[in-house]
Order: C-alpha cells, then sequence, then structure tokens
C-alpha cells in the first residue's frame, strides 16, 4: 500500500535554500576578493602592458681629457638603419632605392631580406653618420627605420691606445683607464614610461621611472703634446735598432702625474679588428722587467744611509772581475780604484757588489721597499703588475751581490720612476697618479741629503766619461742611470737584452722624471746608446713644452731688452720667447 | 536638517573641486613632463654636436698631421742650437 510521503518541512526548504543563496555570494566574493586583491598585481600587470611601453633613455659615456683639455675619447651618436624585413619586402619596388642610398649591393640587400623575411628586425647598416642616416630616412621607404648608438672615437689612436683603454660595442669599459673608471664614464640609463596605442605609437608619457644620468667627464694627467712625442722617438728609436718593444713613461715630480706613458708595439683603438693582444698590453705598467744597474742608485742610497760611505769613499774594483762563491762579476772595463761616485758613472757592478756586501740583507730590502720595489704604485690601472723583491730570508751572499747590481729583482718601467721620483723629490715617494687633480700624499723615503748626492752622482754619468753622455740635453743639467739586463727565460740568461735609462731634469730641482725600456735591440745593446738618445729628445720637447727654465746656460744672452724694446742686432727672431729654447730634434 | 545639508553640499563642491584639481595638475604635469623631455632632447643634440665638433677639431689638430704640414708643406724646421739664444731677465 501506498504509503504517503510527510509533506516536506517549510523550514528545511527555507534554510537549504538560504544555505545555497549564501555559497554563491560568498563565490562571488571569494571572486571578488581574488580578482581585486590576491591576483590585482598579476591583471594590473597584464592591462598595463598592453598600452603601457618602459622605454630606455639611453645615456653617453663621459669624454676623457688630457691635462689641458683637448679629448681624448669621446663618445658620439651614430644611426643604425635597419628594416622590417616583410614590411620592406611588400615593398620590394622600392629596395633598389635603398640599396642605392645605403651604397650596399642589391643583390645581397634583396638575399638578406628573404634571409630575415619570418623576423621583424634586420640591420641595414650599422653606425651611420647622422646626416646620412637622415637622408636615407627621408626617402621614406617603407619599414625602414634607424636607431640611435654610441661610438666612441679616440682621435689620438694608437699614441693613447694603451692608456686609455678601449670599450666594446655595448660601451663598457674592457681595458686601461676606460676600464678602471668605467663606474664614472659610463652614467645610468634612465627609464621612461609611455602610453602607446596599438601601432605602437607614442601617445603620452606618463612618468620619468628612472632618470637618466648622463656620463662624467674625466680629465688625466697625461699631456698629449708630450706624449705624441714620446711615441714618436721611441717609435723611431726602436726601428733604428730593430727591436722588439719598448717603453716610456714621464712623471711629474712636484705631483706624481704621469705626463706620458707610451708603449710599442701598439694598437689603433679606433679599428681593433683581430690585433695581437701582445700589442694591447700597456707593457709600462704590466710586464716587469730586470732593473740592471738602474738599481745601482737605490744600493748607494743604502750605503750612504749606512754610514759606512760617503760619495768619495774609496773602493777597488781591480781587475774588473769578482768571484764570489763560484759566481764570477765582472765589469765591461777594468776601472780600479773608483769612489763611490765613480761607481755609479762608470756602472761597476764590481763596486756596487762589494759595497751591498758590507751592509745587512735586511737593511738592503728595507731601502729597496721603501722606495716602493716588490708592491703596486697604487696607480690603480689595471693589470698592475707588482714586481719582484724577494724577502732578505732568501738571500745569500750572491743573491745579495747581485740584486745590488739589478739582477734577481724585477719591477715595472712605472716603478722604476717612482723610484728615481723620490730621488728627485728629496727622498719623498709619492704614488703616480693618472686622474688630473688625483695627487696622492707623498711621504719620506730617505734623508734629504742623501738623495741629493745622489743626484750629484747621478749627474755624472751624463757628464762626458759617464756611461750616458748621449742623455744630455743643451742648457739643461741632467742626471740619470743607465741599465742593460739580460733577459731570463727558463731559469737563466739568454743572449736577448734591456736597455734602460732613467733619468731626470733639470738636475738643479727635477721637474721631470723619464724612464726608457727597449726590449731586445739589434746589435748595439747599452742603455746608453739606445735608450738614453730617447731621453734626451723625448725630455728636450718636454721641457719646453713645460715652460721649465733652463739650469745650464754657458751664454746668457744679458742684453735682454725690457718689454717693447727691439732687440738690437737682427736677433729678433729668435730672441722673442723669454724662455730658453733647444731643438737638438730638428734633424729629420 | 538645513545644517546637514548644507554640511554636505560644501564638501561634495569641495571633493569636485579637488577631482578638477588632481586633473588639472595632472594635466599640467604632463605638459611639464613634454616639455622637460624636449629639452632634454635639445641638451643631448647640443652636447653630441659639441662632441662631434671637439672630435673633429682634435682630428684637425692631430700632432702627426700639424708636424707633417709643418715639416712638408710649410717648410718649417726647429732652431738649431746655433740659432738659439738664451736671454736671461
Amino acid at each position: 500500500m501506498k504509503q504517503r510521503r510527510q509533506p516536506p518541512n517549510p523550514r528545511t526548504r527555507l534554510y537549504v535554500v538560504l544555505a545555497m543563496l549564501g555559497l554563491a555570494s560568498s563565490a562571488l566574493v571569494v571572486r571578488a576578493v581574488d580578482l581585486q586583491v590576491v591576483s590585482k598585481d598579476f591583471y594590473q600587470e597584464q592591462g598595463d602592458a598592453r598600452y603601457l611601453r618602459d622605454i630606455p633613455l639611453k645615456v653617453s659615456r663621459g669624454t676623457i681629457f688630457d691635462r689641458n683639455g683637448e679629448p681624448l675619447a669621446v663618445s658620439t651618436p651614430v644611426e643604425s638603419i635597419w628594416a622590417n624585413p616583410p614590411e620592406l619586402l611588400a615593398h620590394a619596388d622600392r629596395i633598389p632605392e635603398l640599396a642605392k642610398a645605403t651604397g650596399l649591393d642589391e643583390d645581397a640587400l634583396k638575399q638578406k631580406l628573404e634571409q630575415y623575411s619570418d623576423k621583424e628586425f634586420a640591420y641595414i647598416k650599422r653606425h651611420l653618420n647622422p646626416d646620412d642616416a637622415q637622408a636615407i630616412l627621408n626617402l621614406d621607404i617603407p619599414g625602414v627605420a634607424s636607431q640611435r648608438e654610441f661610438r666612441r672615437y679616440y682621435p689620438s689612436g694608437e699614441v693613447m691606445a694603451h692608456v686609455l683603454g678601449y670599450t666594446n660595442i655595448d660601451d663598457h669599459g674592457q681595458e686601461g683607464l676606460e676600464f678602471a673608471f668605467d663606474g664614472w664614464l659610463a652614467g645610468k640609463s634612465g627609464v621612461k614610461r609611455v602610453i602607446r596605442d596599438r601601432l605602437g605609437h607614442e601617445v603620452e608619457n606618463v612618468e620619468l621611472v628612472r632618470e637618466a644620468k648622463a656620463g662624467r667627464d674625466l680629465t688625466i694627467t697625461i699631456d698629449r703634446r708630450i706624449q705624441y712625442l714620446a711615441y714618436r722617438e721611441l717609435k723611431a728609436a726602436l726601428q733604428e735598432h730593430h727591436a722588439a718593444s719598448g717603453s716610456m713613461v714621464i712623471l711629474d715630480v712636484p705631483t706624481g702625474e704621469i705626463l706620458a706613458m707610451v708603449n710599442q708595439p701598439s694598437f689603433n683603438p679606433n679599428a681593433r679588428g683581430n690585433v695581437d693582444p701582445a700589442y694591447k698590453r700597456n707593457r709600462a705598467v704590466t710586464d716587469v722587467v730586470e732593473p740592471g744597474s738602474t738599481m745601482k742608485a737605490f744600493t748607494i742610497s743604502a750605503a750612504l744611509e749606512s754610514g759606512k760611505w760617503k760619495p768619495h769613499s774609496p773602493i777597488d774594483t781591480s781587475p774588473g772581475t769578482f768571484a764570489l762563491y763560484g759566481h764570477t762579476i765582472s765589469d765591461v772595463h777594468n776601472k780600479g780604484m773608483l769612489d763611490v761616485t765613480g761607481v755609479i758613472t762608470h756602472s761597476s757592478n764590481v763596486g756596487a757588489a762589494k759595497i751591498a756586501l758590507t751592509m745587512t740583507r735586511e737593511h738592503m730590502y728595507d731601502v729597496y721597499h721603501r722606495f716602493g720595489f716588490g708592491e703596486v704604485t697604487g696607480s690603480g690601472f689595471p693589470g698592475e703588475a707588482s714586481g719582484y723583491l724577494p724577502i732578505p730570508q732568501k738571500w745569500g751572499p750572491v743573491e745579495q751581490a747581485t740584486i745590488a747590481y739589478g739582477y734577481g729583482v724585477n719591477m715595472t718601467p712605472l716603478q722604476l720612476a717612482q723610484g728615481y721620483a723620490a730621488v728627485a723629490a728629496g727622498g719623498r715617494l709619492r704614488s703616480p697618479t693618472f686622474v688630473k687633480g688625483g695627487e696622492q700624499p707623498d711621504h719620506a723615503v730617505i734623508d734629504p741629503e742623501i738623495a741629493a748626492n745622489i743626484r750629484t752622482m747621478l749627474e755624472t754619468v751624463v757628464a762626458p766619461g759617464g756611461t750616458a753622455p748621449r742623455a744630455a740635453i743643451r742648457n739643461y743639467r741632467v742626471a740619470g742611470k743607465t741599465g742593460t739586463a739580460r733577459v731570463a727565460s727558463g731559469g737563466s740568461y739568454n743572449k736577448q737584452y734591456v736597455s734602460l735609462f732613467v733619468g731626470m731634469v733639470p738636475a738643479s730641482a727635477p721637474r721631470l722624471v723619464g724612464v726608457v725600456v727597449v726590449h731586445d735591440p739589434q746589435g748595439a745593446y747599452y742603455g746608453g746608446t739606445v735608450s738614453a738618445p730617447v731621453f734626451s729628445k723625448v725630455m728636450d720637447g718636454a721641457l719646453r713644452l713645460l715652460d721649465v727654465s733652463p739650469d745650464n746656460v754657458q751664454n746668457w744672452y744679458t742684453s735682454a731688452p725690457d718689454e717693447g724694446r727691439s732687440v738690437p742686432g737682427g736677433r729678433k727672431a729668435a730672441a722673442t720667447s723669454d724662455v730658453a729654447t733647444t731643438a737638438d730634434d730638428a734633424a729629420e | 536638517m538645513i545644517v546637514r545639508m548644507l554640511a554636505f553640499s560644501i564638501l561634495l563642491l569641495a571633493t569636485v573641486a579637488s577631482a578638477i584639481g588632481v586633473v588639472y595638475a595632472r594635466q599640467q604635469s604632463r605638459v611639464a613632463f613634454i616639455t622637460l623631455s624636449q629639452l632634454g632632447n635639445d641638451r643631448d643634440n647640443l652636447n653630441f654636436e659639441f662632441g662631434r665638433l671637439q672630435l673633429e677639431q682634435a682630428t684637425w689638430a692631430e700632432n702627426n698631421r700639424i708636424e707633417q704640414i709643418a715639416r712638408g708643406k710649410l717648410g718649417m724646421v726647429s732652431p738649431s742650437v746655433v740659432e738659439t739664444i738664451v736671454i736671461k731677465r
């Protein structure tokens, strides 16, 4: 029999309906919260992405100037023409016009466009002069546009290549000062947000997300004129002596500023292509040489400081050789009895060795170390070498004697210049610097009186009878020291030589210190023959360029007139300058 | 009641006014921004032009070139030692 169902309870119904409605509305709330709160960022971003664009604002790299404000490295905008291949191919009749305007081969251009026909971007021609690019754009060929890029130019070319270094295609410093000061020069590119329409046109600027910071300029200590002079003379000397490589460094004594730094072989930073990496090294800073006899100035400094020796203390160097534990030290000529000054004048290895053996190893090491050997100079140049100065505990008597005349230690040409600059500056060592105004503090390394004594001794080297009369400069007193070192390779010394000369001018109050290093000259190889003439020629010009007063004039033209009065005796042309000028480099 | 109505309409007016103010300020800022970008572009272009001119000058004044012209074209020489006189003031 049929059982009658109970009528539904209206209350239960009500609850069920309410529960369903509640569920539905809470689902809506959840969804709304999800959209508005939880996933808001995502949707906002998606929305913005459909019309907001962040456009990078490119900035140009700072210019590098020499000490007189001449530009050495300049970034200048260039235009690169690019095309949208499908769009351009749709108007193929315009391609010959484009080929003609860009100077490209028509078939090659067509082939390139076919090749990139599935892409939307292809360079047609890069790094064009903006005027030329504008001329191409003015043709109004569909699908052709231009894009701004920066290119760095080095007007001084290979003369300045090693010091400045270079940048890569993205304008980042790769070598040299471009690398060392990349953060300073590069600046920061900015970002600007704009609204774009469906076709990509900029409709409105929204905001500046990040302000662009242009690269800052850098003024370095190099003097372009002196640099060129050094480059020219070094290159000429290398050709004359068929030498493999060479470097020259010129320091300004009062400030430690590097006025010139050149190396051979060099490269053209404007068109690098496939340059041998060896050509790109700034050898004056990254390569070490054994200083040879140029070390003797520091050995004698130590001897004078020890109190055991005076500039005129006698020392017997006969018979020109000196046997020490099976090692023979020899001089080029037997000079017999010399005094300490004579050891410098004639560059006697025997004398230097004998003097060294009267001192303690620790004292010698201390003096060399105070002059900055075995440690980087602090110039901040990337890849600077520290050189090698063994600790005194490693020295036997033979090492002590050979280090005294510059074998068994090595240093960069810059370190050698720094050491001699300390002698020139009255015994105060100052780190060299590349940045104008970046003068480093100095500190005393040796008694001023000893430094003065050494300078007097070094003057005898350049006098007739010394080892480097060819370093002399007319009207100026010159102090310097030659050095000739054999190249160490594989634990022994081979037949290659390094010719060195380091000197200071004017000797009475040194303003400039110069180091010339020539590797592997053929034929003559003495520092006094190969390197000293380079020093003389470059310094002669540098002294004139810097207006340094001469300190060694035999015949003053004393009847100099006051301003405005004419010079008697037809000497008008020559007498117009109030600074002495000499010109040994006229002979070319 | 009157007081409440009055307060309400004042607030309403203030809201509308500030809304218009916001729109106006925003428009002003956009105009100013466009001017700024324009001036920035002008500055950059002038700087580039200056850089190009500097570069050109440096190229013309290249030491090697000057020496070539002085010695070769103009036949100039550095004075020899004999021709040099040092003057003491």
